[in-house]
């Protein structure tokens, strides 16, 4: 384990900056801490944190110059690494005939700045939906394959949080190139700096660092102890697949679907949902067409539209689906849960429906 | 594939403010090529000349509120092939079906001067209450890219892709931080029509509802969240009742918040 200090931290990004890379990371935009482009540290929320329970996220000002005092926000990576929008080929009339035209994407080399740990098993989950199974998505490989990834330990949990349920955080263990966490002290503003990659100890080298002493490792684990008992939400999964299996009649759903608006917003929050519809359009001409593929949500009533109408018609079947797939039929699917415990889902919700609550009414009244 | 003759587009007018319509005149980048690819045959707005029905294409404004309307609806259903409605009056009534809650008699006996000069029907109501309609393209106003997609799809003969559900997809596919959620600002998003761009929110403002309702609106739901950020019964009785008031989802939630 290394230490960089405050100032490192700026020697860092333009460390990444000169390799070519881009750097993404949390920002404040519109009230919130979202993901966007970052040209130093000062674009970092310093100073700020968030204040998140089911159905509303406040920012607030901390007491301290905090680079990274704050939680998850409405934005996930997805969005980065396969975008909401996105053409995937033109064809233009020909005679009788017509012609494709393929898009080539010249697509920029990110780096994923304060990254934290339930996100990096999120990535890892849509890494096995997208590259690691038999069908490889190229617009997701194109732009995952060249991503450096600087991950934070949270040194706070939010009012949604649940990674500990979940096992998959508040502490990093893999899938970054370097891992930080803050160490906030009166005079002495430093980051303890663990390697995960070659990659990232090529950076490393680039910028000031020093061994860690016993007494700072020590703190690094004293943070993610603090952050790990302050977690907002709990969800006991012992069981989840069957419990869910046993309970597709349960009087729950009845309750949940008369909150739940079926607006789709947990699905587009959630950093492992990966559905796409694909919209075929022609212009007024007849001359062009072009498929384009668009995040979709379970929510709405074309997503399970077939000839003669939506199989899931009610928000009950479409409620009962999403919770169903995301904590159950999901392990089935691709061997892991499909919820790494953010929480986003829950703080997003314009109504606070809280998945970790509908598990326990479940459980509770079976 | 070749044409052998061009479509012939007739747009109609009924109690409107006209602003749908003028929403062809306002693509700009595409009009020439819409006039390439279809006749023009009845549009006051754009021009006196008409061409003789029948239509290929008809695009409808505006709601039903007088006994002419009535018969007129059924002519201009007579002469066209494929009927389309445009906008929250011809597929809800639009904002004149405010009249639909309160007595008729009493605002032509309050506004007119001569309130026997005037025969209008007791209700505002959408087109498709009186004709078959082929296709609604909702919103107050329309939005024209849509607009274009529906007569791009109509020539092609393929379906309009005019997704029905809320408008919150929208605002998360642009990346637009939920106004309701991070500032507590009251929104029909989550039970209102796409497919106006998601503009409100993204001016961090909540959605007024022009579209109408989404395809399963919750509006009991939202209502009940909406008096917890602070909304009186008399504010959630008013922003069900605007454009789309006569819309079956926002007529009955209006109801329930009136005394």
């Amino acid at each position: 384990m290394q230490i960089i200090d405050r100032n490192s931290l700026d020697i860092l990004f333009d460390t990444l900056k000169r390799r070519g890379f881009n750097l993404v990371g949390p920002t404040i935009r519109d009230g919130a801490i979202v993901y966007d482009r970052l040209t130093s540290t000062a674009d970092l929320p310093i100073g700020w944190t968030d204040e998140q329970n089911g159905g509303t996220y406040r920012l607030k000002k901390r007491a301290d110059v905090a680079v990274f005092g704050y939680t998850v926000g409405p934005h996930s990576w997805k969005k980065l690494l396969y975008p909401s929008v996105q053409r995937l080929w033109r064809a233009k009339r020909d005679g009788e005939n017509f012609q494709f035209i393929t898009e080539d994407e010249e697509v920029s080399k990110f780096a994923f700045i304060g990254v934290r740990s339930c996100e990096l098993h999120a990535i890892a989950i849509q890494d096995k939906v997208f590259i690691n199974g038999k069908y490889i998505d190229p617009v997701y490989k194109l732009r995952r394959e060249n991503v450096f990834i600087v991950t934070v330990n949270c040194g706070k949990a939010s009012g949604t949080c649940f990674c500990v349920s979940m096992n998959t955080g508040p502490r990093a263990t893999f899938g970054f190139d370097l891992a930080l966490t803050e160490i906030l002290e009166d005079n002495h503003h430093r980051f303890t700096v663990e390697v995960g990659t070659e990659r990232g100890a090529e950076i490393l080298r680039e910028v000031p660092h020093r061994e860690a002493d016993e007494e700072e490792k020590a703190k690094v684990e004293d943070i993610v102890a603090k952050t790990a008992r302050q977690m907002g939400r709990t969800l006991d999964t012992t069981d989840i697949k069957d419990l869910l299996y046993r309970n597709y009649e349960h009087p729950r759903w009845d309750e949940v679907a008369s909150r739940c608006l079926t607006c789709g917003n947990c699905t587009l929050v959630c950093p492992t949902c990966f559905c796409t519809t694909v919209e075929d359009v022609t212009d007024l001409t007849g001359e062009h067409a072009e498929r384009w593929r668009k995040w979709d949500s379970c929510f709405t009533m074309d997503f399970s539209y077939i000839h003669g109408g939506s199989i899931r018609s009610s928000s009950k079947a479409r409620y009962r689906q999403w919770m169903t797939h995301k904590l159950a039929t999901w392990i089935d699917q691709f061997g892991t849960s499909g919820c790494v415990g953010c929480g986003r889902c829950i703080t997003w919700c314009p109504v606070a429906i809280d998945i970790t609550e509908e598990v326990r009414a479940i459980r509770g009244k079976e | 594939m070749t044409r052998k003759r061009k479509p012939k587009l007739a747009v109609w007018k009924f109690a409107s403010c006209d602003g749908c319509q003028l929403s062809l005149l306002d693509c700009e980048d595409e009009l020439l090529t819409v006039v390439d690819e279809v006749e023009i045959a009845y549009f006051l707005e754009a021009s006196r000349a008409v061409v003789k029905g029948p239509y290929d294409l008809s695009l409808v404004e505006g709601s039903i509120t007088t006994p002419l309307d009535v018969r007129r609806i059924q002519q201009v259903r007579q002469a066209s092939k494929f009927l389309v409605t445009i906008g929250a009056c011809a597929t809800a009534g639009g904002i004149q079906a405010l009249r639909n809650f309160k007595d008729i008699n009493e605002f032509i006996s309050v506004v007119y001067a001569r309130p026997e000069y005037i025969e209008t029907l007791d209700k505002s109501t959408p087109i498709a209450n009186h004709v078959f309609v082929d296709f609604e393209l909702r919103g107050c106003p329309i939005n024209k890219r849509q607009l274009i997609e529906v007569i791009s799809a109509f020539l092609q003969g393929r379906k309009p892709n005019t997704p029905a559900h809320s408008v919150c997809i929208e605002c998360k596919l642009r990346g637009t931080v939920c106004v309701m959620v991070a500032h507590g600002t009251p929104c029909l998003g989550p039970i209102t029509h796409t497919g106006c761009g998601a503009i409100c929110p993204s001016y961090h403002r909540g959605c007024y509802g022009c579209f109408g309702p989404m395809e399963t609106p919750n509006t009991a739901s939202l209502s009940a969240w909406w008096s917890r950020l602070g909304a009186k019964e008399q504010d959630i009785l008013r922003v069900f009742r605007g454009f789309n008031a006569y819309a079956e989802a926002f007529r009955k939630e209006s109801e329930v918040h009136e005394k």
